[in-house]
């Protein structure tokens, strides 16, 4: 995969592969996906791609009041069909000439086999506790715990610093943030349906918006590999030796 | 619809006979060796089902030597060549799980006619 794509989370199923293994999947929507506008190094400093999905349609009036005036004019001026939501994604400079303001993008880029990042705006949980966001222990349940079951313990020392350190993990807002999964693998591509399926979970409800996009992390394994290969000059010789 | 039919159904088996909880059925289940591919029959009788459409299950027990063996296995599974159903049985429960503490006569299940109304019986797919 070699693009970004904007699409919806439609909820996790559960595939059969060939060697009869259950898999969980979490199935991605991408139908509408556009090339809203672009950034370019010459006018705004830096390449970029603005793509936009969910179409607005219908009574004009009720199009600008859910898309907003100023975005209304871009899209006027640029000759694209409205939407609702626009994101950002970086592209290199030299790929930018390829994709023209209008076109849309589709499954067509990503391949099965294919690594993604996808970003999303994970559930939200309120108001949370410290054993619900930072994974503390509690207390004991009995034993003569008196309102103490569920805290964090200590928060600090005594006269000396005389203040919480900053960092402290405590109870607070928790979820509804911007979260990137890295590395998930594409098990499979349904153009038809305009569907793809992803090895395991990806943050957030069904039908939030995701950001698809080639991974930006290479996998552990094959680098450390590389890194072997690279630091024994005795098998380095061999196999050129070999050759 | 639900939102991951199109997935779901895509992955659904409809090929099997409809079979009731207490049925002795056997699973012509295929096992790789290697390379080579072979089918084994597992027999025994159906104490469970569980989930629904593409990921539902049946549980299937059997004595083996004297010894009570239990199999989970996912309906639309590839790897099912066949589900037959050997003998119909009548029970009065969904989970047949007292089965695995009762030996001997205990254990026995009635056959069942097809003309004597059983309870509603749930579908071999649902």
């Amino acid at each position: 995969m070699d693009l970004p794509l904007l699409g919806r989370k439609m909820g996790m199923s559960q595939i059969f592969l060939p060697d009869g293994t259950r898999k969980g999947v979490t199935i991605l929507k991408v139908d509408h996906c556009v090339v809203v506008d672009k950034r370019t190094p010459a006018r705004d400093g830096y390449a970029a791609l603005v793509l936009g999905t969910t179409p607005v349609t219908g009574d004009p009036r009720r199009v600008e009041r859910l898309v907003g005036k100023p975005m209304m004019g871009r899209f006027k001026k640029l000759g694209v069909e409205p939407v609702k939501v626009v994101r950002e994604f970086r592209v290199k400079a030299a790929e930018l000439d390829k994709y023209q303001v209008g076109q849309k993008l589709g499954l067509e880029v990503v391949k099965e086999g294919d690594r993604i990042d996808v970003c999303s705006t994970s559930k939200g949980r309120g108001f949370a506790g410290v054993m619900k966001r930072h994974h503390m222990a509690g207390s004991k349940w009995s034993h003569g715990t008196h309102e103490y079951r569920r805290h964090g313990g200590s928060i600090g020392c005594r006269a000396e610093p005389g203040r919480v350190h900053k960092g402290k993990r405590m109870p607070g807002h928790m979820g509804a943030e911007r979260v990137t999964t890295q590395y998930l693998k594409v098990i499979r591509v349904m153009p038809d349906q305009g569907i793809i399926l992803i090895d395991g979970p990806v943050p957030g409800y069904p039908r939030t918006l995701v950001e698809i996009s080639p991974t930006t992390k290479l996998h552990p394994i094959r680098i450390r590999k590389e890194e072997v290969a690279s630091k024994d000059p005795l098998k380095a010789s061999k196999k050129a030796a070999k050759k | 619809m639900q939102r991951t039919d199109i997935v779901d159904k895509s992955q659904l088996r409809n090929d099997h006979p409809d079979f009731r909880i207490g049925d002795t059925v056997k699973v012509h289940f295929k096992i790789k060796e290697g390379d080579k591919e072979r089918v084994q029959v597992f027999e025994g009788v159906a104490i469970r089902t569980k989930g629904m459409s593409q990921s539902k299950t049946v549980t299937v027990r059997k004595m083996s030597f004297g010894v009570g063996v239990e199999r989970i296995f996912p309906l639309s599974s590839p790897l099912i060549d066949k589900l037959e159903v050997a003998t119909k049985g009548s029970v009065r429960r969904a989970k047949l799980y007292y089965l695995r503490d009762v030996q001997g006569k205990a254990a026995r299940i009635k056959e069942r006619r097809d003309d004597t109304p059983a309870a509603p019986a749930a579908p071999a797919q649902g």
